[in-house]
């Protein structure tokens, strides 16, 4: 009862958000709805027992993506009343393509309920071990069974990092770079001077 | 127990993963400055993996025995050779590279740990026997050929080349991903022998709709047509001596991946993909022999001759036998030494103020100045067109004689035709070397280590390299029946 209740309350605000992103005026505004949108998604995965999905929607899209977007959206200077003014003109090819979507969709549950894919069963060795929530799942698997690729793709990351930095990275001369360790050595008496000037003659340096 | 044999068997992956991470440390604390050091080191590491890699070659190792981490890596005696021809091909991108970098002044010392892990992702291909590990091991090496295609990066060309490289690379991996989710969903496992016994029997439409853009994905990292279209601009935009590594060891691993995922994988539906390796090996010999006749860019002509000669590897492939597998692996040791050396002499070939000569015009009468480096530019040209008695016919000889013996007779004429419209621009090289008026552009003095390497390369391709095609068919037959093997 109460997850029906909790499912109806969080799909119907995912789709008021989802509809509030295109709607509101302020682009800014558009990326605050879609981190709402998100969030209610991660409640619907928590509901299917999916935990580790919904905390991915909130690190990978809440965190890293909708901020990415937000970033963007404020540096960016973009006209969006420029944007949106080809609506009206455009409506017809996007209800086009959203009809095409809607036949594929149709389409699709039709063949899936007509039971027409033969598709393969799986094997079993990815299967996780009973019982255990799938965060433990995941983890056992890919510290255990993939634990080399997990560690090749530890090693992709790093090329990916290194590869940022060698193409960005560029030491310019005309920069004074912090050196702490004469910042440490530095004592008092070698920065400050004690002066006892006379009065109206100013300080001599 | 199992994890240790494992390890042991992965042995020349932690070698280059490791030496890579201290190096890089090197790199941060030694800055530029100990670039070359760090690159000899690079290369001492190339070689101590190489030696972990080659007992197993020796041994003809195969079976359930060279299976670690339950089945998703595969370090069988095919594995070993392409990774012998990948350390070494690395191993002569980074001899080649510091003399090149410094005149520019653009030698960093994240170079050398680039080669070594993209070494180490192509080491992780050849010996993929899961979907998972065969793109990691993929993305690996792409990811740091993108940087390295980039690394001048004050020269738009070679930005131009890494930024072409990388969207086209991303497209081709989407490609490879979205035929893996299909085989996936249609074999229910990623491993290829799971694969191999689940499709056995009848493929499925959506089955063979996953073959075919994994193939197109691996068409792209071969640069086989009508994949090919990146080629002729990263080669002629990169670095020439990220060029060299580009033409050879990223070709030696993806072709090698190639044919582990139609044999193992696949190896139950060979009429599905028969036709289309035939059809993309026909494509790549015709596109590269006639794109590359209007190239006035010696780079560029090479990139087509890659691709034309991706082609005829193919038709090994084609013939899907064990003897077609060994006489790939022979063609491919013959074409890394054919392309190290071409792209060793297209690096020596300077004018006097040390500046790269990449038009054909330039080298014009080159021989009456130049006169050794003429004589080993026309060696690889002629060995690249497959002329006797150089080496380079020896492999076209076997791809067309499994080819043959097959059953592929019309394959066999249509690629020997087409090989002799290739001689065309390689003749066209030599010709403008030796008969045009000289045009003293290309006069600069060159390396010592690029003399070195590329008289290694022109001895293995003379009429002496005929003195090793017993041992060398000999390990290709080890290798290939280690790829064959059934048990």
């Amino acid at each position: 009862m109460i997850q029906t209740l909790a499912f109806y309350i969080f799909a119907s605000l995912v789709i008021a958000s989802a509809v509030m992103v295109i709607m509101s005026r302020n682009p800014v505004h558009s990326v605050l709805w879609l981190i709402v949108a998100f969030f209610n998604a991660a409640g619907l995965m928590v509901l299917v027992g999916a935990e580790f999905i919904a905390m991915l929607l909130v690190i990978v899209y809440v965190g890293a993506v909708a901020v990415l977007f937000l970033f963007v959206v404020m540096m960016l200077d973009i006209d969006f009343a420029e944007l949106r003014a080809g609506f009206v003109k455009n409506f017809p090819l996007g209800l086009a393509i959203a009809l095409v979507l809607l036949a594929e969709m149709v389409m699709g549950l039709g063949a899936y309920k007509a039971g027409g894919m033969q598709l393969g069963t799986p094997d079993g060795t990815a299967a996780a071990a009973v019982g255990a929530s799938n965060i433990k799942a995941i983890g056992a698997l890919l510290y255990s069974k993939y634990l080399f690729l997990f560690e090749s793709a530890g090693i992709i990351l790093l090329v990916a990092m290194i590869g940022a930095i060698v193409l960005t990275h560029r030491q310019r001369g005309d920069t004074r770079g912090q050196v702490i360790s004469r910042q440490v050595a530095r004592r008092p008496e070698e920065a400050t001077v004690n002066t006892q000037p006379e009065v109206g003659k100013g300080v001599q340096l | 127990m199992e994890f240790q044999a494992s390890l042991a068997l992965v042995a020349p992956e932690l070698v280059l993963s490791l030496s890579g991470l201290a190096l890089l440390l090197a790199a941060a604390w030694g800055g530029d400055k100990a670039s070359r050091l760090i690159s000899i080191l690079a290369v001492a590491a190339l070689v101590g993996a190489g030696f972990l890699a080659a007992p197993a070659l020796c041994n003809g190792a195969s079976g359930p025995d060279t299976l670690a981490f339950g089945g998703q890596v595969k370090v069988d005696a095919f594995a070993a050779f392409a990774k012998l021809l990948i350390y070494l091909a690395a191993a002569a991108s980074l001899i080649v590279a510091p003399a090149f970098f410094e005149r520019v002044k653009a030698m960093r010392a994240e170079y050398p740990v680039l080669v070594l892990f993209a070494a180490m992702g192509m080491g992780i291909m050849v010996s993929a026997a899961d979907l998972v590990t065969l793109y990691i091991g993929l993305e690996l090496n792409s990811l740091a050929a993108y940087v390295l295609a980039a690394f001048l990066r004050t020269d738009e060309r070679s930005a131009e080349a890494g930024l072409k490289y990388f969207v086209l690379g991303a497209l081709a991996s989407g490609f490879l991903l979205y035929g893996m989710s299909l085989t996936y969903g249609f074999a229910g496992t990623t491993s290829f022998a799971g694969i191999h016994a689940a499709l056995a029997g009848d493929m499925s439409k959506g089955a063979l709709f996953g073959l075919v853009f994994v193939l197109s994905g691996l068409a792209f990292k071969i640069s086989a047509a009508p994949f090919h279209m990146w080629t002729p601009d990263v080669y002629e935009g990169a670095p020439t001596p990220v060029t060299t590594f580009f033409a050879s060891a990223p070709k030696v691993a993806a072709m090698a991946l190639t044919m582990r995922v139609v044999v193992d994988a696949f190896g139950a539906q060979v009429q599905a993909w028969q036709q289309i390796v035939m059809i993309v090996a026909l494509v790549s010999i015709v596109v590269g022999a006639l794109g590359a006749i209007g190239q006035d860019n010696i780079k560029r002509l090479m990139a087509y001759s890659s691709i034309n000669n991706v082609g005829f590897i193919l038709i090994g492939l084609a013939a899907a036998t064990q003897q077609g597998a060994s006489a790939m692996l022979v063609y491919l040791a013959i074409y890394v030494a054919m392309t190290i050396g071409g792209f060793v002499a297209i690096l020596m070939l300077k004018d006097a103020n040390g500046e790269p000569v990449e038009q054909i015009a330039q080298i014009a009468g080159l021989s009456s100045h130049r006169k050794v480096l003429a004589v080993c530019l026309a060696m690889i040209m002629f060995s690249l067109a497959g002329i006797p008695p150089l080496f380079g016919f020896w492999g076209k000889f076997l791809v067309f004689q499994a080819a043959v013996q097959a059953g592929m007779v019309p394959l066999a004429a249509i690629g020997i035709a087409a090989s002799v419209i290739g001689a065309f621009y390689y003749l066209k090289v030599v010709k403008v070397m030796y008969f045009d008026e000289p045009a003293n552009v290309a006069v600069g003095k060159s390396d010592w280590a690029h003399q070195a390497l590329l008289a290694i390369c022109a001895i293995f391709i003379s009429p002496l390299g005929y003195l090793l095609t017993g041992w060398l068919g000999g390990m290709a037959d080890k290798a290939a029946a280690a790829l064959y093997f059934v048990g």
